[in-house]
Parts: structure tokens; sequence; C-alpha cells
């Protein structure tokens, strides 16, 4: 690609891609008409090495990513924007390749991507492929969930097996097999949430996709925004055993890898059941299992019951090259 | 006069009242918030010898700091009286350490006719509960969890008595007033008939019963007994840690171990930690007490409940933390019901509470020294007296496992007792509660808090939470040296030698086989061991064969190591190219651990390097050779990995491991002191301090100092607290004092 002057060349770019979106034309803004009250909107960057991977590639990551942002609002997704910083150099095909990918997911998703952007950059400016996707949603009814929602007792739901796009993004890159055995979770969860929030009025307190950080990274930031403490259970992890075999070799903890395709709930014990009932009845919800219950213990806390019975913190990943052990 | 240090709840009060009826002396003593304040008056030669004696025959459990005299014109006392207790002021008066049980009262716990025969609770002045009973300051009954025990006429009246051995015992108690031992069985049903009896009874039939001791609640077996041995373990999921057994006397000790004139004295001494002590031929002991260790963690009994038990055994039990595996032990009763209902069949305890956990103390002798391991009961909390006054008062929060923290003010340091892996959540719970503990007890409000730079250590996050204190960071290996500094109460410059597992380098690398140039107030790093990648991070911890891989690369074909591990060796030699980097010198003695098959992978911290100086032969002298290379203006490197190399060409010429792993033990020693003469030269120093956990290692000290001191160097070893990351705290502190000094 050698589009960066923003003249002819962009221009031919953008004919080339934006009948992929099944957009007519694109203006710089888009008008969305929804007559709710309540608007969610949510942005989100995307970089990932590989772009293509088992599972998805970075068009769809992008697309799914802010879906999925929304959709922890409590919100049904209406409509994305997507921008692109394209390093110089990058096939065109490739470029066509993951527009193609975005328009897949956006429909799949029933959502529509309204308006966007391209900016090419000169070599070494950006790493390949940059993608931005701005989303905005309309909340449903009801829907009363927030990072600080969470309350002692209340139940830990988890949607799915965790560790997958991490692990399949890491061995793709290091070469290491597993991803032949692996794919990414990377999927949209609107419908899963609104399922729940129908099932559990309002009992659904909190909501969030466990991406960077991983379940780690996601229950630490509920429980100092909710003020509880999380008290997790082991053996109900669940920890696909290719996960956790690589897990073993690359020396990581499968609560610190990355998803883009499960999530974590805090829901009134009373509607739980119900919930997770709800949860089990969709496809992306089939493994919905309980985890753990939130306490008034240790505020801010996370903390497991191991396989042996002790209770172990579980801290925010500081950094993947710092083992504490010594 | 006033004295300062642990006299209080020793005994000094009536000590001193005898003295002074000796020597014909008038005048008056007491307790206040800082010690013992005395005034008499009398002839000048009589005065002269009480100054003397208050010294030298001082009970065996007080510990004198500081004796400030004061002459004026006498008061006119008539006789010699103790005062009653003035509580205003500043606490600064000390409680000292829990202590094992005395002489005198083991003769009246073997005697029919006393009334303290064959009670479990017995104690004086001279022994007993302190530290992990008292709930705050000052010490007297109200504030220990003696408090709801009301004492009966007898007692009283000895506790009221200064010609009494339980005078101002607070403790003190009897059968007819005192707390009550009692068998539970796991659903806390309690037994009939005598609980030291039937608590025999079921150890001798295999069963596994908690006792509760001092400081927690411990798992005991019959040491000999393989079965309830293995089944401990297996209920405990404690794979291989070796046990501790608690044998009845020091004979009984001897016919399972080796035990010289130092260890004696380490065993029957009053702070009775666990000896580690070279194992006897053919001892009764279970393969599954120490599993590939050739010594024997061994105590003595410390509570008169110990002594009643081994006695109505007559043979040796392992007596273990009571506890899961990470978990810390349990102390208090209902906690310790559920914890360890499905590991124990039944419980021998009492009502007397415990308000402070604390560990068994771990000690190594030395051939004319000793190597503290695991500083605790006995220990715990007695200060540690520095150099110079700290201008402000400290907080140190120490490293991640093996955690301690240091409150330091005035010229004391005070080390908690060792409180363990703080990822565990109850362990993280006793570390924070328990600097608030030692906070009240001692009276010392932080003004500065030190901490370790790893980010992720939660006793760092935990000291960074503190608001209104200045934060000091404390690069970790520079306060392994500075804690080696502190223990000798040497205040440097030396060239510190900081060999251990990994701790957080200025470079964002891992750092752990350091040569710094260090004093209390800063340091330079002027050399280490070469880095390697550490392949999988955390994993090369646990799995120690990658750290062979990370050395010896594809470079020695046919490698056992290899070929156990072919599954994986090349997925670990791949991770390596962008692996983080370590020079430590715990992952070098890894490598070589797995080159030789003793471990490939380790379940418990230290267990690969442990099982390889276990299997070294000592009578070897030969050493391999490390090449020590140097860039201009750069530090010098010691190239570990030709020790490795050395390692793997004697093995595929057949050499017997043993005898490798004595040269490489002698090849590490040989390897530190070329660098350290190089150093002197560069440096003019000719001191050098050994910190870091590698230094537990007892043939690797040896032969390190043998050889530094044949090379001419003065050589500082750790004395009072571990080379290990328990004594890390210690060095926080006096690196933050010595920089607020400045
Ligand atoms: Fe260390
Ligand atoms: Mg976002
Ligand atoms: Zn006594
Ligand atoms: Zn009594």
């Amino acid at each position: 690609l050698g589009h960066g002057s923003g003249g002819q060349l962009m221009a031919e770019l953008l004919a080339d891609l934006t009948p992929r979106l099944g957009a007519g034309t694109l203006e710089d803004a888009a008008i969305v008409a929804t007559g709710a009250p309540e608007i969610v909107m949510s942005t989100d960057g995307f970089v990932v090495t590989p772009r293509f991977f088992p599972g998805g590639d970075i068009g769809s990551l992008a697309v799914h990513g802010t879906v999925n942002d929304l959709a922890m609002m409590g919100a049904v997704p209406v409509a994305l924007t997507l921008a692109y910083i394209v390093e110089e150099g990058l096939p065109l095909d490739e470029l066509r390749r993951v527009t193609t990918s975005v328009a897949e997911a956006a429909r799949a998703c029933d959502v529509r991507v309204v308006t966007g952007d391209t900016k090419v950059v000169g070599k070494g400016a950006a790493d390949g492929l940059f993608v931005t996707t701005t989303g905005i949603g309309v909340r449903l009814p009801g829907a009363h969930v927030a990072a600080a929602n969470g309350r002692p007792g209340d139940a830990v739901l988890l949607s799915g097996p965790i560790g997958l796009h991490g692990i399949t993004i890491l061995s793709t890159r290091e070469g290491l097999g597993f991803e032949t055995s692996l794919a990414s979770d990377s999927r949209p969860l609107h419908r899963l949430t609104a399922a729940m929030i129908t099932a559990g009025t309002c009992g659904v307190h909190t909501l969030r996709d466990p991406t960077r950080g991983g379940l780690a990274g996601a229950l630490n930031e509920l429980a100092a925004a909710s003020g509880v403490g999380v008290e997790l259970d082991e053996p109900a992890i669940p920890v696909p055993a290719q996960v956790a075999a690589a897990c073993d070799l690359l020396g990581l903890d499968p609560l610190h890898v990355a998803n883009e395709g499960c999530l974590v709930a805090f829901v009134d014990p009373a509607r739980a059941g119900t919930v997770l009932a709800a949860m089990r009845a969709r496809p992306e919800g089939a493994a919905a299992t309980r985890i753990g219950t939130l306490t008034a213990r240790h505020p801010g806390r996370v903390t497991m019951r191991t396989l042996v019975g002790s209770h172990r913190v579980i801290d925010l990943l500081v950094g993947e090259q710092l083992p504490r052990i010594c | 006069m006033h004295i300062e240090g642990i006299v209080q709840g020793v005994g000094f009060r009536p000590f001193v009242y005898s003295l002074a009826n000796r020597l014909g002396l008038a005048g008056r003593v007491h307790n206040d918030v800082n010690g013992v304040h005395i005034e008499v008056e009398g002839a000048h030669d009589g005065v002269e010898e009480f100054l003397t004696a208050l010294e030298r025959d001082a009970p065996a459990l007080s510990a004198i700091e500081r004796v400030t005299v004061v002459s004026g014109e006498p008061a006119g006392h008539s006789g010699f009286t103790i005062a009653t207790s003035d509580p205003a002021g500043p606490r600064r008066a000390l409680v000292s350490a829990d202590t094992a049980t005395c002489d005198d009262c083991l003769r009246e716990l073997a005697d029919p006719a006393d009334r303290r025969h064959r009670y479990p609770f017995i104690n004086c002045t001279n022994c007993g509960p302190r530290f992990t009973i008292v709930r705050g300051v000052p010490y007297d009954r109200l504030m220990t969890t003696m408090a709801g025990y009301g004492m009966c006429g007898d007692c009283a009246r000895e506790y009221h008595d200064p010609g009494d051995r339980r005078y101002h015992a607070q403790p003190t108690c009897c059968p007819a007033c005192g707390p009550r031992l009692l068998l539970r069985d796991q659903r806390g049903t309690e037994l009939c008939g005598d609980p030291v009896a039937c608590a025999a009874v079921l150890l001798r039939a295999g069963r596994v019963v908690a006792v509760k001791g001092l400081g927690g609640y411990h798992l005991a077996v019959t040491a000999s007994d393989e079965r309830a041995t293995a089944a401990l373990r297996g209920r405990k999921h404690r794979e291989e840690k070796p046990f501790a057994v608690m044998a009845a006397d020091l004979a009984q000790a001897r016919r399972i171990a080796h035990a010289d004139d130092t260890a004696a004295a380490l065993l029957t001494g009053r702070a009775r930690p666990i000896v580690l002590l070279p194992r006897r031929d053919g001892a009764p002991v279970a393969p599954s007490v120490a599993p590939g260790n050739r010594s024997l963690g061994i105590m003595l009994p410390y509570t008169a409940l110990h002594h009643l038990l081994l006695a109505e055994l007559a043979e040796p039990i392992v007596l273990t933390s009571g506890n899961v595996s990470d978990e810390p032990i349990a102390y208090e009763d209902d906690d310790a019901l559920t914890r360890l209902a499905g590991i124990a069949d039944a419980f021998l305890t009492h009502d007397r509470a415990i308000h402070l956990r604390a560990d068994d103390s771990v000690i190594r002798p030395l051939p004319g020294a000793v190597t503290v391991l695991r500083r605790a009961r006995g220990y715990a909390p007695e200060p540690l007296a520095l150099r110079r006054p700290v201008p402000r008062p400290v907080l140190a929060c120490g490293a991640e496992l093996k955690s301690t923290f240091c409150l330091a003010q005035g010229r004391r340091a005070f080390v908690s007792p060792h409180i363990g892996d703080l990822e565990n959540h109850e362990t993280l719970r006793s570390f924070i509660e328990g600097i608030d503990h030692y906070c009240g007890l001692f009276d010392i409000r932080p003004e500065i808090v030190a901490h370790d730079l790893h980010p992720g250590y939660l006793s760092t996050q935990h000291a960074l939470d503190i608001r209104g204190v200045d934060h000091v960071g404390v690069q970790h290996h520079h306060a392994h040296i500075a804690s080696c500094l502190a223990d000798n109460g040497d205040p440097g410059p030396v060239i510190g030698v900081a060999f251990d597992g990994l701790g957080h380098g200025t470079d964002g690398t891992l750092w752990g086989g350091e040569f710094l140039r260090a004093d209390l107030t800063g340091y330079e790093r002027l050399g280490h061991l070469a880095q390697v990648p550490m392949p999988g991070g955390a994993a090369a911890v646990r799995q120690p064969w990658r750290m062979t891989a990370a050395y010896l690369r594809d470079q020695h074909p046919g490698l056992a190591v290899a070929e156990r591990n072919a599954g994986h060796w090349a997925d670990a030699l791949r991770l390596a190219d962008d692996a983080p980097l370590t020079s430590s010198a715990g992952r070098l003695f890894d490598a070589v651990s797995a080159l030789l098959g003793v471990r490939d992978k380790i379940t418990y911290e230290g267990q690969a390097a442990i099982e390889l100086e276990q299997r070294a032969d000592p009578s070897e002298t030969g050493a391999y050779d490390a090449a020590v290379t140097t860039a201009p203006g750069g530090p010098l490197i010691v190239e570990g990995g030709d020790l490795v190399r050395a390692a793997a060409a004697d093995l595929a010429a057949g050499t017997d491991p043993g005898v490798i792993a004595g040269r490489f033990h002698n090849g590490v020693a040989a390897a530190i002191t070329r660098t350290c003469v190089a150093l002197r030269q560069s440096t003019g120093l000719t001191a050098v301090a050994l910190s870091g956990g590698v230094f537990q290692n007892a043939l690797l000290l040896d032969r390190t100092v043998q050889r530094l001191r044949a090379a001419g160097f003065r050589v500082l070893k750790h004395v009072r607290v571990p080379p290990n990351d328990g004594g890390l705290s210690l060095g926080q502190a006096a690196v933050a004092a010595a920089q607020d000094q400045r």
C-alpha cells in the first residue's frame, strides 16, 4: 500500500473497500435515530500479531470487541464506525480480507458499519494495521448493570472456558503448535447478555468481558469498583486441557490470559439459577457455570480456593516477564 | 538506676530484691514503661557489688541493653521494697519470646507430691508462653490470653511473693485454676480418659493427631510409621518438603541423628528451634519423613504438654505445622477444627487461646557457627540491636515468599517472626494484622516505609498503600547485603556477594548472582553471573530442566535430561529467545541439579538446589573453572555456563553425579573467591559479606568461607537472621534508616 497522501489513491482505496461494508457512500459522521432514552457508546483500538489466527482475525475482533463492550453495559448494539491506520506496504489484498471479515462479523451481530476512516502512515510508523471501532447501542429496559453494582452474596457466573484467545494468539506467534487444536473464542455476546437480563430482571448486577488482563484482571477491577471481595473456587473454573498445557509451557496463569468470547457476571443469588439456565440455553453460554461468590470479608481483593483447599490471592498481572516466586 | 532491655516478665524485680537483701542494701525497684527503675543506698562496696552482680547474674530470660546510673543523696529507705508499676509515658518495655519449660518446672511436673504434677500448663518467670499470648502492653496478666483465668489462692500467694519463682509470672496457673487439656474427635466431641494417654494410643495405632502448641497447631504421627507419615503427606497435600521430628530428649534425638556440642546446645536451649542434623544410618525414621534428604529436622519438647506426650510414647514423632499445604499454621481453635478436620483423626487441645501465630524456628548448625533458616518462635519478638539509632521510625515490608517485616526505632530492630508466602490470602492477612500488632506492642509509628523494588510483590503493594509516610524502595540484593551488615553490626563498605533465586534488578532483568560494593546507604553493581534466559519465566523456576536447556542449548547432544524432557526441550529453546534474562545463582544450581538427574521439577521452593547439595560428595576437592571476564568500565562477568558445561562433560564421561555435584559446589566457591580478589584490587575492600538464599547451602557456604579466608578476606555471614528473604526486611530497614541519617 502506498496510499498515505489521501488523494486519488485513497479515493480508489475507499471505493474498493466501502462496498464490502454494504454501505453506499460513507459520510464522516452518521446520524443514528434510536428513539430510546439510554444510548451507550464505546470505542476500542485493535492491534494484534498475527492479524489472522484460528477463530478470527483483526477485523472480526474489532467488531466483537466493541459489540461486547456495549453488551456489558446491557445494550443492544446499533451501529459501528470503523477506522484503519495502515502501514505503507501492507498488501491491499490483506486489507480486503480484513474488511470482508468486518462486514461478515457485523452482519452476524445485526449491527451496521455506518461510517469510517482510513489513514496510511509511513513504513515503521505503525505495525501493519491498526483498527479502531466505535459503537453505539441502546440499553435494554431493565438493565441496571454497572461495575460498581456487585453486592456481598452475589453469585459469580462465567459464560464459558477461559484462556482460548490469548493462548491461540501466543501459540501462533511462537509456533508452539497448540493453535492447530485451539481457536480464539472471539464472538459477540450481546444476545447472551440480553437473555441474561431478560431472565434475571433486576438480578443481574454486573457484566464484564475479561479481555486483556484475563479473568483475574476483570475481577480485580470489578471488586475494587463494587467495594466487595471475590471468592473463586478453582475446581469450578473451566480451563480447557490444551490451555492448561500451553500455560504450563509458557509459565502463564490461565486467569491472566485474554479472552474475547466469554463474560463474568455478578448476579443476585436468588436469580442465579434462572440466569444460569438462560445462559446455557444459548450456544455462547452453553458451558456457563458458577465460579464463586462475592463477600464483604476482603473488599477489593480476589481470592481463590485452590484444589488443595488453601486460599490464594489472585492479583493483577504486573508483567509476564516478572516472576514473583524465587 | 534505670535498666532497659528485656527486663519485664522475666523475674527481674525478684532478682533485684534478693540481690539487694543479700548485700544489705536499702531502696526500691519498680517497672516503668521503659524498663526497670531501681534505687539503692548503702555501703559503697555493697553498691559496687550490686552493680556488677546486676549484669553478671541477671535472670536467664532477661537481656539488658542499657544501664543508666545516676548518684544522689540517700533518701533514707528502710529496707528494700518492690513498688507498684508506673504505667505512664510512652511504652518501650519489651515482651520476651516464648520459652521452653525450665528445669525447675520439669522437676515439679514429674513430682507426684507437687500440686502441678503432670499439669501441661506449668510455667514460671523463667519459662512458658509470652509473645504468643500477649494481646497488648504493658505486659501483665490482663493483657494476655490468661486474663480469663482467675488465680486460685495458692497461685495468687506465689504470684505476690517476691521470694517465689512465680512472683509476677503472668501466665502462672495450676490444675485448680488454669487451662484444661482435652482430646476431641474430628467433630469436636470430647473423648474421655486421660487426653495424653489416649493421644499416645492413637499415635501408636498410626493415627494423625493435631496437637496445640505455643504458636499454633501441629500435626503428629509416629516418626517410624511409614504408612501414617505417607497418609499425612497425602492429606496435607505436602508432597516432598521434609517434616520435622520431635524427640523426647537429647539421648533419643541422638539415636536418629548426629548432634555435636553446638547442635546439642541448640536442641536443649530455651528457644528450642528445629535443628537440621545429619541423619544416622539405619535410624528408625520412615522414608516419607524427609525424602531426598540426608538431614533430619529435629526439635525437643518445649511445653510441658510435649514433654508428657513424648514421655508417654517413648519414641519420636513427626510434628509438622497444622495446615493444608500453602496455608499458614492454624492457631484458632474453631478454625483448626474446621481446617484440620480432614487431616487429623483427633485433636489434643486446650482452652488457653493463642493470640499470635508463630511457626517453629529452623536452624542449621555449621562447624563453629549456625545459620538461621527460619526465625520465629523462641526468637521473635526479641529486638536486634542496631549500631546507630534510627532517626525516624521505620517499617520495612520485606519480600514475598518467606516474608517478614521489620520495625525499627531508636537502636532496636524488631523483625517479625516468619510469616510465609504472601500469595496466600490468610498469610497476607496475618502480615497486615501483624504489622498493626507490632506497632501497638512496641509503640512505634512508622514515618518511613521501606519496600522491595518488585512492583508485583504484595508486600510492595501494601507498603505503597500506607499514606502519610516517606516511601523508600530498596533493591533486593542491596537489602540482602545490608541485612548481613546489620546482622553483624558492621557499617561496611564491603564486597557484597548476594546469591539467591530472583530479585528485581534496576535494569529490568532479574538479578540473583550479584557482586556489589555496598554499605548501608548505597551500592554499586561491580559484577554478576552471566545472564541466561529463563524459558517460560516462572515455569523455569518450577521446572529446573528448562535452565539446563537455557545453559546448554543443543551443544551437548545425548543428554539424559534432554531425553527425559524431549517433548518440550525444543519449545524451551524457542521460548528462550525472548524469555526474561537472569543472573540468578539459584537458577545455576537448578540447571546442574536437573542435568544430574536430581530434580527436573520441584514441589517446594529451592528443592532442586537443596537436593543437589544433599547429593554432593563432601570429600570431593576438585573444582570446575568459571571464566571471569570484563569489558572496560563494565561489571565483571562470571561465566556460570562454564560450570554447567564442565559438569555435562564429566557426566558424559561417566563420572559419578555426587562427585560432579561436589566439583560444581567447589567451582562456585572458587569463582566467588576469584571475583572478590579481582574486586579487592579495584576497590581496596578486604571484607566480604555473604547473603541470599543460596547461602543456606552449608556445603557452599563452608567452601566459600574457607577459600575467602585463605585469600585473606574478612568474611561476614548471617548470625541472627536468615540469609534468605526472611532476613530482607532487616536490610531494608537498615538502608532506609541510613539514607535518612545522611
Ligand atoms: Fe532474595
Ligand atoms: Mg473499549
Ligand atoms: Zn519454669
Ligand atoms: Zn492455681
